[in-house]
């Protein structure tokens, strides 16, 4: 659990960037991203992660991740990570589908430690991923660790 | 001990996007807190959740005590033809729980 939390900060030292180069926004040598992904690269763009800018209580916070895809059999999302950088627990989520699904959409509630980054990686079913990145300021912290 | 809900339209049309919403009352406990007593709560938290839509493996989720309590998930399903939507899940205790709904597709 320490190492884990020792990893979180991999995640915050990275500045935010805008522009679309790979890996911009993700440390592709974070061994939780690299459990996803096996390395490769992470394109910045075609995710959506719907967070609300500020959440009073971190114990139910409202996700949404969408992603730019026809879901076809030959063109699909097979896969989506959502990741805290500062969970106690950074894996928080991951879900799995395919064309049988209309769209590449799901919400939940999530449980968040304090302010962070938020990120949605996305795996496509042509091997690439994508991903999102999204600042949340949580007032009340959900779990409290010592 | 498991209790779930799920929500469907009442039918739909072949090939619609289907809303699926499911809500599962779990504590998942995170194993960080502490009761008034100041005795830390064990963790258990639903782990994994598989939907099947006629008898097919739709929607998998892979879960923490990062989702919140009483978990709830929405996704939307493309209708083929009338049939059940099966839920399974499990938690840390190996608890496992189901709920099954039909969709009818007109």
């Amino acid at each position: 659990m320490k190492r884990r939390r020792f990893l979180a900060f991999s995640l915050a030292a990275i500045p935010f960037s805008g522009t679309a180069q790979p890996n911009a926004h993700i440390s592709t040598i974070d061994p939780l991203v690299r459990s996803f992904t096996g390395g490769r690269d992470v394109l910045p763009g075609k995710v959506t992660l719907v967070l609300p800018k500020i959440a009073d209580n971190g114990n139910s916070v409202p996700v949404t991740v969408k992603v730019d895809s026809p879901m076809t059999a030959a063109d699909h999302v097979r896969s989506v990570h959502l990741i805290s950088e500062k969970n106690p627990v950074r894996d928080m989520a991951s879900f799995y589908f395919g064309p049988h699904l209309a769209r590449a959409e799901f919400t939940t509630r999530l449980r968040l430690n304090g302010s962070q980054r938020v990120v949605a990686i996305a795996g496509l079913s042509d091997g690439s991923f994508w991903s999102d990145l999204v600042q949340i300021e949580v007032r009340e912290a959900a779990c409290t660790e010592d | 001990m498991s209790l779930a809900r799920i929500q469907l339209p009442d039918q739909a049309a072949r090939g619609e996007a289907v809303e699926v919403r499911i809500t599962i009352r779990h504590p998942m406990e995170t194993g960080f807190r502490r009761d008034e007593a100041g005795v830390r709560q064990r963790r258990n938290a639903i782990v994994a959740l598989v939907c099947r839509y006629r008898g097919t493996e739709v929607f998998r989720a892979i879960t923490s005590p990062g989702i919140a309590a009483n978990p709830t998930l929405r996704f939307y399903l493309r209708a083929d033809r009338t049939g059940d939507l099966d839920f399974w899940w499990i938690d840390d205790d190996n608890v496992e729980g189901t709920a099954k709904a039909r969709l009818v597709v007109a």
